[in-house]
């Protein structure tokens, strides 16, 4: 079976064709715990989101922040293993009908078998991955398992990348280009700072995909913000906050499924 | 002039020019990285062919490290080890009390050619922390000291040294809280504050170019060894001894003597509790190929990837992950790795300090523990070469409670 690659692309081009960005939610897997964490993904498609990626929890989470680190922790000492997030991806969209990606280190991928992960995340229904500690150069393996698959490979262009490695790595990429709004690891953030405006600029200067913005983005505010310029907004702590902050598992349910909401107004909005 | 102690790898061979020795190494790093990474390996190819460099080099490594380092023969502590010989590579004599401050050196000068105002690193005991604190007091550089809070625990006199020295140490509390939790919350700090600050990695680990760079500038420990051992014995050793952690001072003593078939290379690993256990830092004796902190190696993880806890009595060497050109070597059956345990270790340690009145880090002994081994092995006409590292000094407070040293605590004294 083919991974999701072509829904993927068509959930992209129906939103600019409202003349809008695309609403990108991340959650990981297993948090709180693989079932719960199948609610939550698919709340946040339920409240607005249009594209969601499902992490595989890391021991090593070199690119989080603090909010995604605590998510991963108990996702792991929860005992999640690869299969359950193949599992979440494939629920999520049997429920859902969405784009599910799936974002992780390149190690798991690597000790899974590339061959077998790529194999597996397209039987499950999976439309491609984003390996942020996978630069283009080290990708190959990767990009053939996908292609052959059938799925997306979404490399992180970062504000320090020079045009001609944007111009290198959108061309070894599918899918979307995920543009790193700032220098830094993964949190809310108070602003969005212009470096990723011109990123993106820099960016579609050299490919025609899509160019998602994420890191720091938290509130509908920050979404019509980067919606005025970017193809797509990218939001991951603010909705593991939601969560973590939450009393009950219903109430943050409740509160991923409002943030989602609020912010696919923002998206949608003329800033 | 060309420098006696700054001695790059006259072969340049390896690694290849993608940071690979064989199947190990790359550069597996976040994008926004990948400038920083390129710049540190192009200015590093610039200072090695700029002789202004290794003069500047040369004249630290004389005259503010001491080198070079002396060589002891231990004939009492021989006694242990079947009759063979043993020298000691005398690193615990450098400036800051271990190897780490030959790399700390070369990488502080990088870090002034690049323009950059503020250094971080990681560091275990914090034998490499006191070494940047020290480079930073002296270069006029800020810096920041990453470490695990279960090592400031038990290295807390080094967490003193380097607050002394005017470096901020910052206590990681995520996943095991020991060395492989600062290196991630250093590289967190580097991808934030890139423009201004250099990594100062501490060992031989890392993405290319951090394994040869590393790897060039402790180069000097095996080639003046090799020199004074010629010397004093009149020929090879059988073995070169040393502890590997993330491996800096093996590869830098194991690298001059690559080309001496005749010569064993032994590494000895932290067996904590024992192999059987589960409780050990034996990453090339225990654990598979895969990738940690940005190259290929082998690694201790379970079979979805996770990297697993490591454990060791010695914070230096509390690491699941070894340099890549270890795993080449180790491959390649250039260089054989051992399991040291704990006890083994404080065993040494002890020995070392009752009969040549030398006191190891804990690290050290690892390798000495193996030296009396492979003494053993060896026999009468043995020759073993070993590196102590680092000094004791920070560990008295683990030892004396091992030992039972305190008044108001029972033990083996």
């Amino acid at each position: 079976m083919a991974g999701n690659i072509e829904l993927l692309s068509s959930v992209l081009a129906a939103a600019k064709a409202e003349n809008r960005a695309a609403l990108v939610g991340y959650l990981p897997a297993g948090f709180p715990t693989v079932d719960d964490g199948v609610r939550a993904v698919t709340a946040m498609l339920d409240g607005g989101c249009d594209v969601v990626e499902v992490g595989l929890p890391h021991s090593d989470p070199v690119l989080d922040g603090p909010v995604i680190q605590t998510a991963d922790d108990i996702a792991l000492r929860g005992g999640i293993r690869i299969t359950d997030v193949i599992r979440t991806v494939k629920e999520a969209h049997e429920i859902t009908g969405a784009p599910v990606l799936c974002m992780t280190y390149w190690n798991p991928v690597d000790a899974y078998g590339v061959e077998r992960f790529a194999a597996d995340l397209a039987a499950a229904g999976g439309a491609g991955c984003i390996l942020p500690d996978l630069p283009v150069e080290e990708s190959e393996a990767w990009r053939k398992a996908a292609e052959q698959h059938g799925l997306a490979t979404v490399f992180v262009v970062a504000p320090s990348s020079r045009d001609e490695r944007l111009a290198k790595i959108t061309a070894a990429g599918s899918g979307f280009v995920y543009a790193a709004s700032l220098m830094g690891v993964t949190g809310t953030r108070e602003s969005v700072g212009n470096e990723a405006q011109e990123l993106v600029r820099r960016t579609r200067a050299v490919t025609g995909l899509p160019v998602c913005v994420g890191l720091g983005v938290s509130n509908a505010a920050q979404a019509t913000e980067v919606a005025a310029f970017a193809d797509g907004v990218i939001v991951g702590s603010a909705f593991v906050k939601r969560l973590l902050d939450a009393p009950d598992l219903e109430t943050g349910l409740a509160a991923v499924r409002a943030l989602a909401g609020e912010l696919a107004e923002g998206v949608r909005k003329r800033g | 002039m060309s420098s006696e102690f700054f001695v790059p790898d006259p072969e340049g061979q390896v690694p290849s020019a993608e940071g690979y020795f064989g199947a190990f190494g790359g550069k597996f790093i976040p994008e926004a990285l990948v400038a920083a990474v390129d710049e540190v390996a192009a200015e590093y190819e610039k200072a090695k062919a700029d002789p202004a460099f290794a003069a500047e080099l040369n004249d630290l490594m004389v005259n503010y490290t001491g080198r070079p380092s002396a060589l002891t023969e231990v004939p009492r502590f021989a006694e242990h080890a079947g009759g063979a010989r043993v020298f000691l590579k005398r690193e615990d004599l450098n400036h800051t009390g271990s190897h780490k401050i030959n790399n700390v050196l070369g990488q502080a000068l990088l870090t002034k050619r690049m323009g950059k105002t503020r250094v971080i690193a990681e560091t275990g005991a914090g034998q490499h922390g006191v070494a940047t604190a020290t480079a930073c007091a002296l270069f006029g550089l800020e810096c920041t000291i990453y470490m695990g809070e279960v090592d400031t625990q038990r290295q807390a006199l080094n967490v003193a040294r380097m607050r002394m020295l005017g470096a901020e140490v910052i206590a990681v509390k995520s996943g095991s809280r020991t060395l492989k939790d600062a290196i991630n919350e250093a590289f967190r700090d580097w991808v934030a504050n890139v423009d201004r600050t250099h990594y100062l990695f501490g060992t031989v680990a890392g993405p290319h170019p951090f394994p040869a760079l590393v790897r060039d500038f402790h180069r000097v420990i095996g080639v003046e060894a090799r020199r004074q051992i010629l010397e004093r014995a009149g020929r090879l050793p059988d073995a070169a001894v040393a502890c590997v952690g993330g491996g800096s001072n093996a590869i830098g003593l194991f690298h001059a003597f690559l080309p001496d078939e005749g010569v064993r290379l032994i590494g000895c690993e932290p067996g904590g509790h024992g192999l059987a256990t589960g409780e050990h830092a034996a990453t090339l004796t225990a654990g598979t190929p895969g990738i940690l902190h940005g190259s290929r190696s082998y690694v201790l993880q379970d079979e979805d990837g996770q990297i697993t806890e490591p454990y060791s009595i010695s914070a230096g060497l509390d690491y699941p992950g070894i340099g890549p050109e270890h795993s080449y070597l180790k491959d390649a059956g250039r260089a054989e790795y051992r399991a040291v345990t704990d006890d083994e270790a404080m065993q040494a340690l002890r020995l070392l300090s009752r009969t040549e009145g030398i006191i190891p880090a804990i690290e050290s002994a690892h390798a000495l523990a193996g030296a009396l081994e492979i003494g053993k092995e060896l026999g009468q006409d043995g020759l073993v070469l070993v590196n102590l590292s680092g000094r004791g000094d920070k560990d008295m407070d683990t030892a004396a409670r091992y030992f039972g040293l305190y008044d108001d605590e029972a033990g083996e004294r």
